[in-house]
């Protein structure tokens, strides 16, 4: 072990620290979404530094080097200025106070915080899959796979090694011997033998706070399962009268305007079970959210009769989250439990507004199915 | 470090070659002693600022994750790391390639020669590879008696003031304070008249009131402590507060490391200069490089040299700096007669082949540093030249946007920068403010205000060093201020 290791670990306990103290704001106010690269988050941490007496950098200026007339812009434009929101950073290029922590920690944290059990997967058996990575060079390959910068290098010192170079009319002109290439390895990636669906009521009745409950509420639930199961896909259905399968983005922008049949969900969730995830070894989570109002007692039923006999049967855990809107008369988390009452492959959960979250992610993921 | 890998024998043997060229070459440099480390080890030795064993504490953990996050993105590498012992340790980086090492042993060559040589690093402890791990030792012990978390947070308060110390303190011979019994308060002065005038001019009931009030104000003054502001505060703070001995030991390890890196700030552009200037000559004019080399050369050197327009690169400007003062010497563009010349066609071509260029900047690496040596060279061809320009914020377009490239304010931002490290100078002024044993400190303000959340953490730390409440006199948005905390609230007072 060397000697940094300590250190490094102190630190990251003072950083975990100070995010397990702050972790229900940042959920309810839905911070750290959008601030989220390919498994790192930026949490912004307040000073985790020294404090120390020291200039505040914006009477102060500073110096550079460089074109540009008095009045251009320094370091880009808008630069230090996160996504447009919020105050200018202290200099040009800072971007405040954030500590990076990546998702795994984060979900530790949650796990942590909110005293989740884990997960007990269903299926063990792992697939595997391909990829290919371009982070080589070599001296061989298509024309459309060529390196110009290396190329150029490899001319320009042939021909200041074989004096043929003249600083006077630098012209390099490449040989066959000097092109290079990118080349690729190919990677081995594990691959994913768990899925999350979520489904979600965008007919009239759910406003923009509802639908920003769900995005937050999945964000969390994302995070928790992906540090449970080592890539996990994730499919998006929404849903009115009737149900379709979108993409991510798509799943939280969308506004219809009709009525609500959620049987229709349902069918298209089973649809695409029997369709992608046929056999047993499929960890699946359907996730739906809606306000509990549903066109007629009919369609209840039926939804009923397909929860109990295709969805639970195939998944780990049915969950259903239940957003309040004020138009909603809110019946349908009643008719679930009715119907449910002491099966634990159900789990419902009424989220009130933006606090109730954490609970409520508690509800969905506390019992480590 | 658990493993330091072996030196390869291609490189051991260069190291040798390079070694005689920097000493052909005039440098003057400590037995240095080259190790080859990973990258890993690199990062870890960067953030111990380049020592193998540090005290045991969070921050160099933050820096470690700092650095290795900025090289797993690409965004920087650590080529080389040398520091200031007798011998001089120095690492290279395995993964690098030959010449990169090449050129790496002929930067830290003349850094070493410049820890030697300068005058600013004369009473540095070249010793310090085993006084930073006693002091490890030490504060390990301490953590063990007095507990981790205790010994934790003392470091923790004690270096949030380990920026309030005298960079010249070294080289000042304290005397000791001795109480002049019969010192007399001063006379007041008086407005020059005739002598038959002087009644009227200078009359006798103002000059007893000015008289008065100036015996009044010695008579305080001599009451006072310290009796002149003392801008070494750690040291103050360590001799008069009333600390435990366990306390009072941690305070004095941090203090003798913060001085010990202070000659390294104050000569980062004339060090890194210099180092850059003898790595370009000696790769490229003393046969280390063939032909094929030099596009490599200049690939790295580039890279070093590469400006941003946030801020300057002490590697570039220092330099160029030093290039132009050769230059300058050589051809004798220096003094009354050059100055006094305005004919711009004359001093194009002016060179009186002194030749005394090299001699020249041997003499500014041994007596100057940043400070001293941008206030001196920089002249306006030169700003001119590397394109410099000062910059600020325009609260209007809520954006930073250039300046100006006017050279005196372009120095002046410079010069702004270098002083004091680019750091507030704050003085003890009083330690029996009001006469409570309060301690109250003096910003010596110069246009910049303070960082007010940062300013009241650590006026609290203070408050709990001197466990009584602690003052800052400072200005804030143009008004004359009182900062106190007294350990659990901060307050605000006009002056």
């Amino acid at each position: 072990m060397e000697r940094i290791d300590s250190d490094r670990t102190r630190f990251k306990e003072i950083v975990r620290g100070r995010i397990r103290k702050n972790l229900k704001k940042y959920i309810s106010q839905g911070e750290l979404i959008g601030k989220q690269g390919n498994d790192i988050v930026s949490v912004p941490v307040p000073q985790v530094d020294l404090p120390r007496f020291k200039f505040g950098r914006r009477d102060n200026g500073g110096l550079g080097q460089g074109n540009g007339e008095p009045g251009d812009p320094v370091g880009g434009e808008g630069e230090g200025q996160g996504s447009g929101k919020g105050p200018a950073g202290d200099s040009p290029g800072e971007h405040g106070l954030e500590v990076e922590v990546t998702l795994e920690d984060l979900a530790k944290i949650l796990g942590e915080e909110l005293e989740l059990p884990n997960i007990q997967p269903k299926g063990k058996r792992k697939f595997e899959s391909t990829e290919r990575k371009y982070s080589g060079i070599r001296p061989v390959g298509p024309n459309s796979l060529r390196h110009f910068k290396q190329t150029y290098r490899q001319a320009l010192r042939r021909q200041i090694t074989s004096g043929t170079y003249d600083a006077k009319r630098p012209i390099i002109i490449p040989i066959r011997a000097d092109m290079r290439f990118r080349s690729f390895k190919e990677e081995v990636k594990p691959h994913h033998n768990a899925v999350i669906i979520y489904m979600m009521d965008v007919s009239g009745s759910m406003g923009d706070e509802q639908k920003e409950i769900v995005r937050i509420e999945s964000f969390w639930i994302d995070t928790w399962l992906r540090s449970q199961y080592k890539g996990i896909e994730s499919r998006y259905i929404i849903h009115d009268a009737s149900a379709r399968e979108v993409d991510r983005d798509t799943f939280f922008r969308t506004k219809e305007s009709g009525g609500t049949m959620i049987s229709s969900a349902y069918r298209k969730c089973i649809e695409i079970i029997k369709k992608d995830y046929p056999s047993g070894e499929w960890n699946i989570y359907p996730f739906h959210f809606s306000d509990g109002d549903n066109w007629s007692a009919d369609d209840t039923m039926q939804c009923v009769k397909l929860v109990r006999d295709e969805i639970i049967p195939s998944s780990n855990v049915f969950c259903y989250g239940q957003v309040e809107s004020p138009y909603g008369s809110g019946q349908f988390i009643k008719d679930l439990r009715v119907h449910f009452k002491g099966d634990d492959h159900v789990i419902t959960s009424e989220i009130k507004n933006k606090d109730a979250i954490v609970r409520s992610i508690k509800d969905f993921l506390g019992k480590g199915k | 470090m658990t493993t330091t890998l072996t030196l390869p024998d291609d490189v051991r043997a260069w190291a040798v070659k390079i070694e005689k060229i920097a000493r052909e070459q005039g440098l003057d440099f400590f037995p240095t002693i080259f190790e080859m480390v990973t990258y890993e080890q690199m990062n870890m030795l960067a953030a111990y600022d380049g020592f193998p064993i540090r005290y045991k504490h969070w921050k160099w953990g933050a820096e470690y994750e700092s650095i290795s996050k900025s090289y797993a993105y690409g965004l920087s590498k650590i080529y080389e790391l040398v520091i200031n012992t007798d011998p001089c340790y120095a690492y290279l980086l395995e993964p690098n390639s030959l010449l990169e090492h090449k050129l790496v042993m002929a930067h830290v060559f003349a850094h070493c020669d410049f820890f030697k040589n300068n005058a600013w690093f004369a009473r540095t402890d070249r010793k310090m590879l085993d006084q930073m791990a006693n002091h490890a030792a030490k504060i390990a012990r301490l953590a063990e008696r007095y507990g981790e978390e205790k010994v934790e947070n003392f470091i923790d308060t004690c270096l949030t003031i380990d920026n309030l110390i005298d960079p010249y303190a070294p080289f000042i011979v304290r005397k000791r304070e001795v109480l002049e019994e019969d010192a007399l308060p001063p006379e007041p002065a008086k407005l020059p008249a005739r002598s038959y005038m002087d009644r009227y001019i200078n009359p006798e009931e103002d000059l007893a009131r000015k008289r008065e009030e100036m015996k009044k104000k010695h008579e305080e003054a001599k009451k006072r402590f310290p009796s002149e502001p003392e801008r070494d505060v750690l040291a103050f703070i360590l001799e008069h507060a009333p600390l435990e001995k366990w306390q009072r030991q941690i305070l004095a390890m941090i203090r003798e490391e913060a001085y010990y890196f202070v000659p390294q700030r104050m000569t980062k552009i004339m060090n890194e200069g210099w180092a850059s200037y003898w790595h370009s000559k000696i790769l490229t004019t003393c046969g280390v490089c063939n032909d094929g080399d030099i596009t490599d050369f200049c690939t790295v050197h580039a890279g070093t040299m590469q400006m941003s327009p946030t801020s300057i690169n002490p590697y570039k400007i220092g330099l160029e700096l030093y290039r132009d003062i050769e230059d300058r010497w050589n051809k004798g563009r220096f003094g009354l007669e050059w100055e006094r010349c305005d004919d711009m066609e004359q001093k194009l071509h002016w060179d009186m082949q002194l030749g005394l260029g090299r001699e020249k900047i041997f003499q500014v690496r041994k007596i100057y540093n940043d400070l001293m040596f941008v206030d001196e060279f920089l002249t306006p061809e030169f700003a001119e030249r590397l394109k410099l320009f000062s910059y600020a914020y325009n609260r209007k377009n809520e954006r930073w946007e250039v300046k100006t490239r006017e050279f005196l304010d372009v120095k002046a931002m410079l010069l702004k920068q270098l002083t004091n490290f680019g750091q507030p100078m704050i003085y003890v002024e009083d330690a029996n403010f009001k006469n409570r044993g309060e301690l109250c400190l003096w910003h010596k303000h110069d246009g910049q205000d303070l960082k007010l959340d940062y300013a009241k953490e650590t006026l609290s730390n203070l408050a709990s060093l001197w466990s009584r409440p602690v003052h800052l006199r400072t200005t804030s948005d143009g008004k004359s201020v009182l900062w106190s905390h007294d350990g659990s609230r901060f307050e605000e007072s006009r002056q």
